[in-house]
């Protein structure tokens, strides 16, 4: 059932239960105007709310009722018996509508036109005329309804018994008409008979007909009081209603209850084989479920948060002229009231802002390939005790030139601070104070009064926010948020003989950190830092911070590092002990202390005492800058600038061997290197070998002039596939550069490639591929073998960079591909032309004249190879590249280099080809 | 101490109906005899645990849990400009309830309560120190001895010491 319907009944069912009591106290004590003003009021209540429902029929009963209250309490009126029949008679029938609208949903037919009448009637003052109609109809057929020729007996019986008097004289004494209402009695008699007379005049035997339609209407309310009332209502008695204070006061006291039973479980701790145990253990179970039951009553679902937004995204959509759809999943998540009165706002705002600055105007987004309406969409889950609600749209994202020059005009950071930034750090502005990137001040947003507010909200209740946001692609706000701010889980931690708690959702994992350990801290011009898992930790001394002692970090010899998170920094806090964890009932601190930005409010815990509690927010900004500090995004930063500068260079190995300058060859082609002791080197068929992991090894030395030296170690290159691998002999290895390379000077020299300046030297450019058939005649022709069970792939190479097609031949060769290595676009559909079939086709993206995205477009257009896959091969990997690769028909993309992923793409492609 | 006790009675009782009396909670602190609206005051404790609070006012020695409900104990010395108790006898306190929070007043010795008649108070001299004349509203003269009204609302802003 409609929630709004159920809430509707219940109220109602409970203003009536307690009208009843009202209305008979009211008759006894007819002139209490406290009494009469709170029956007023709740019948206004009703049908208020009626209204507001679109229940029409309730509505104009209780209207009526409503009236003849007015005039009850401004004194136009007196209270009398028959009145307050009436008024009861019009909540009975509320109540039979009611009862139907439970089971319905819906109001029953017909009217109550009778009943109006007679309240209206009522209010007029004239309390005799008409009315004596209605009982007498309502009963007398109810009475008869089983027996229709009773009908006709008794009523004429009555009629014209009553005519005498009742036409002659009109305040005859109350005669016949038996209605079983006792109060209406007297004052309908002559009514009664007044106003049926004529009709029994004029035409006794058609007066039956009437009262049928007019039974009809008013029995149906009354049949249904009668059929309805044993059951009472159903939802009523399945909710009560309790005032929030109570709830509150309930759960303070479950809180205190909590700490209580910590107290003691602290104390049995401590003692063994204590009596106490069992029943500690049952009191334990017992507080936890209480504690659990209250706080579910405390509990709404996050969907009541929501209920104005749909109306609200309209609106925006009409104002902003945009198409916007709106999708809120997890709507039944529920959490503490508290919590969604306090996220509600800035919920709200969100998605303004996302309907507002995140989504464009419909021919913006065909322009840029999307779909013309734009979609917000609200997600909510739980997530280990806390509540992920996620606000997402398909939009612009944000867009970094428009917030750079928006910080630099506010003067938030200078131009050489932004260049320093990450694009994430920059994105992180949105929440500073006075920040809105909307071009204009609309009605809807960008007054300024933003993100920094929303932001400001959701600490304030122990939360997080954070955002990603993909230019082009949209924007995700994601929060995180504490279930109940009632009690929290809190990390318990030493720092100079002190204790602390650390609320447990902004601790990510914990470090021991000594001096014997794997974990050490290090110091860079005092500032500690941890080495974790490959990326620098700051740290902050929780000591010096809270100017505990003057004991220096240094002298410790363990420590532990707990390591936080607030939105995108990470950081770790220094102190010397970490307990367990409890669960606290964070208290705030006194106001003299509200200053302090380190402490979120205190508690007692278990023990008695009292405790600080730690908000890392507040230690984020004290340690420092948090957007300047961003260390997870300056490592992304770092991370996708390496990959960046892989994309243009490549790793190689320098080397010196026999004449000339330095030799190199890429890095990705070599195993391992090796020293290898020339005593242990044998002949094998008169070719120098060495006994290599149990295997022999064939060495093969670049200079032709190469003498095994006995007593001599000499460094090795070794190429491997699978189980085979090669030495190659050098002399010397010299370095490992990345630079880029561009082979400048081509060679017809055996095994080498070319020369190139690499680490500003000309270095010659060797071919690993013609070593390795030096070492193996059947290298590549083995291969072939152990490949034939399977049917050759074919692969057709494009590039136009000769070093490539002779790095990538040998090693496709060697992985068991049939490759044909074209240089230029033109040549490879030449080769379509001729007929060849290939099962896959690598090619490079820029290329002299055709590129290899018009090659792509070309090759899908032709009958003959639109479904062979492509792979595209570029040393530019950015998402652009990539959606621009996929448009122009590549299936995969691999960066240029990565020797595994092409060889795992190429099985992929291949793979997925087969099954399609 | 038994010297003042005369002095209450005195004071006291007889001229309730006549003169406007107020009740104080004394209290010594570095020898001085001090009075505290007996209305404010909630408990007098004894030696309490006390928590330290890092980075708070010199003068918060810390908060302690007063039977399930957290209270911010006060140097009322080094509000005052003393020197901190060194040693000897522990203080007591005397917790007092301030817009619905509570604050633990730590002195050096906690007396009785007596009862003053309106006509003994008089307002502060002006040799008395700027910072005592901050956080009193006046003093009574006793028999033996002055007593100065501490004033909890200014005692506890602490505003006005960090711009002093």
């Amino acid at each position: 059932m409609d929630d709004l319907l159920s809430e509707f009944l219940t109220e109602t069912n409970e203003n009536l239960a307690v009208l009843d009591v009202e209305l008979v106290k009211l008759e006894q004590n007819p002139n209490d105007p406290g009494l009469l003003s709170n029956i007023f009021r709740l019948v206004h209540t009703i049908k208020g709310t009626c209204g507001f429902l679109g229940l029409p029929r309730l509505e104009s009963v209780a209207h009526a009722a409503e009236n003849v209250l007015g005039k009850f309490r401004d004194g136009e009126l007196h209270v009398s018996p028959y009145a307050v029949s009436l008024i009861l008679e019009s909540l009975d029938t509320i109540k039979g509508i009611l009862s139907v609208l439970e089971q319905t949903e819906a109001e029953p037919p017909g009217g109550d036109q009778d009943l109006i009448d007679r309240l209206n009637a009522m209010a007029e003052g004239r309390e005799l005329p008409k009315a004596g109609a209605a009982p007498a109809v309502v009963e007398t057929p109810a009475a008869a309804e089983s027996d229709p020729d009773q009908l006709f007996e008794p009523v004429p019986a009555h009629l014209t018994h009553t005519l005498g008097p009742a036409a002659t004289a009109e305040p005859a004494s109350p005669p016949p008409p038996p209605p079983p209402v006792p109060v209406a009695a007297a004052p309908a008699a002559a009514p009664a008979g007044r106003d049926v007379a004529p009709v029994a005049h004029a035409a006794p035997p058609a007066e039956p007909p009437p009262p049928p339609p007019r039974v009809e209407a008013a029995s149906t309310p009354a049949d249904d009081v009668r059929g309805e009332s044993a059951k009472e209502s159903a939802l009523a008695q399945q909710t009560i209603r309790v005032h929030v204070d109570l709830l509150e006061n309930l759960m303070t006291m479950v809180s205190e209850l909590v700490l209580t039973r910590n107290q003691l479980l602290q104390i049995l701790r401590s003692q063994k084989d204590s009596e106490f145990a069992a029943p500690l253990q049952r009191l334990n179970h017992v507080t936890s479920e209480l504690q659990e039951g209250v706080m579910k009553t405390r509990m709404q679902p996050i969907g009541n948060a929501w209920a104005k937004l749909p109306r609200l995204v309209r609106d925006l959509s009409h104002e902003l002229h945009k198409k916007i759809e709106l999708q809120m999943l997890g709507a039944e998540t529920e959490l503490d009231r508290q919590v969604l009165e306090l996220i509600k706002d800035p919920l709200t705002h969100m998605v303004r802002n996302s309907g507002d600055h995140g989504l464009e105007i419909p021919a913006e987004r065909l322009a840029a390939g999307k779909s013309e309406t734009g979609r917000i969409t609200l997600n909510a889950f739980h997530e280990g005790g806390h509540i992920i609600i996620e606000i997402s749209d398909d939009g612009k994202g944000l867009a970094l030139s428009k917030i750079k020059a928006k910080i630099i005009q506010n003067g938030l950071a200078s131009e050489s601070e932004l260049a320093q930034m990450s694009d994430q750090q920059i994105q992180q502005f949105i929440f500073k104070p006075g920040f809105s990137t909307a071009a204009k001040v609309t009605s809807v947003s960008g007054r300024g009064v933003g993100m920094d507010v929303v932001k400001t909200n959701i600490e304030k209740i122990g939360g997080t926010i954070e955002m990603r946001s993909v230019e082009g692609r949209g924007t995700t706000f994601t929060i995180k948020i504490p279930l109940t701010l009632a009690i929290v889980s809190a990390l318990i931690v030493e720092c100079a003989s002190e204790r602390f708690a650390v609320p447990q959702i902004s601790v990510v994992e914990l470090v021991r950190a000594a001096d014997d350990s794997e974990h050490k801290i290090e110091r860079i011009n005092g500032a500690p830092v941890l080495r974790l898992r490959n990326r620098l930790l700051p740290l902050v001394s929780l000591q010096r911070l809270l100017k505990l002692g003057d004991a220096q970090d240094d002298d410790k010899r363990e420590t532990f590092i707990v390591v936080s998170q607030v939105g995108n920094y990470t950081f770790g806090i220094i102190v010397d002990r970490v307990f367990d964890t409890e669960e606290i009932v964070v208290k705030p601190v006194a106001p003299i202390l509200r200053h302090i930005e380190l402490f979120s409010g205190n508690t007692i815990l278990g023990d008695g005492s009292v405790i600080m509690i730690l908000d890392p927010n507040g230690i984020a900004t004290a340690s420092g800058n948090m957007t300047v500090q961003d260390t997870h995004g300056a490592a992304q930063e770092v991370a996708k600038a390496s990959t960046r500068r892989e994309d243009d260079k490549m790793a190689l190995l320098l080397f010196s061997a026999g004449e000339g300058g330095p030799k190199a060859v890429p890095l990705s082609l070599v195993a391992r290197l090796e020293d290898i002791d020339l005593n242990q080197v044998e002949l094998s068929n008169g070719e120098p070998v060495v006994q290599y992991r149990g295997k022999l090894m064939p060495l093969v030395p670049i200079d032709p002039n190469w003498k095994i030296v006995r007593d001599k170690r000499q460094p090795v290159v070794v190429f491997a596939d699978g189980e085979r691998s090669m030495g190659l002999v050098v002399d010397e290895i010299v370095d490992i550069v990345e630079d880029r390379l561009q082979v400048e000077l081509g060679t017809e020299r055996p095994g080498f490639l070319g020369s190139a300046i690499i680490a500003s030297k000309a270095t010659d450019v060797i071919d690993a591929g013609f070593y390795l058939t030096r070492a193996f005649k059947d290298w590549f022709g083995n291969a072939h073998e152990s490949f034939e069970d399977e049917r050759q792939h074919r692969v057709l190479l494009v590039d136009d960079s000769p070093f490539f097609r002779n790095l990538l031949t040998p090693l496709l060769t060697v992985s068991g591909y049939d490759v044909t290595a074209v240089e230029s676009a033109d040549e490879a559909l030449a080769l379509c032309d001729n007929g060849e079939e290939f099962d896959v086709i690598v090619s490079d993206i820029e290329m002299p004249g055709m590129s290899g995205l018009d090659f792509a477009q070309a090759v899908r257009a032709t009958t003959r190879w639109a479904s062979t896959p492509l792979v595209a091969l570029s040393s530019h990997s950015t998402p652009r590249d990539l959606d621009r690769g996929r448009e122009a028909g590549f299936n995969d993309y691999v960066a240029k280099f990565d020797r595994e992923a092409l060889l795992f793409t190429l099985q992929q492609t291949i793979t997925e080809k087969g099954a399609a | 101490m038994s010297a003042r006790l005369p002095a209450v009675k005195k004071a006291g009782s007889q001229e309730i109906a006549i003169a406007k009396n107020e009740d104080f909670v004394t209290a010594t602190i570095a020898d001085q005899l001090f009075g505290i609206p007996v209305l404010q005051v909630q408990d007098v404790l004894g030696p309490q645990k006390i928590t330290r609070i890092p980075l708070a006012p010199p003068e918060v020695a810390g908060s302690l849990n007063l039977r399930g409900r957290i209270v911010t104990a006060i140097d009322v010395r080094l509000r005052l400009g003393l020197p901190a108790r060194t040693g000897g006898k522990p203080g007591m306190s005397i917790v007092v309830d301030h817009k619905g929070e509570l604050y633990s007043l730590m002195v050096d010795h906690v007396g009785e309560v007596l009862s003053l008649t309106t006509d003994d108070f008089e307002r502060h001299p002006a040799t008395m120190d700027q910072r005592w004349r901050e956080i009193s509203t006046g003093i009574y003269r006793l028999k033996e001895t002055l007593l100065v009204v501490l004033d909890v609302s200014k005692l506890l802003n602490f505003a006005n010491i960090e711009a002093a």
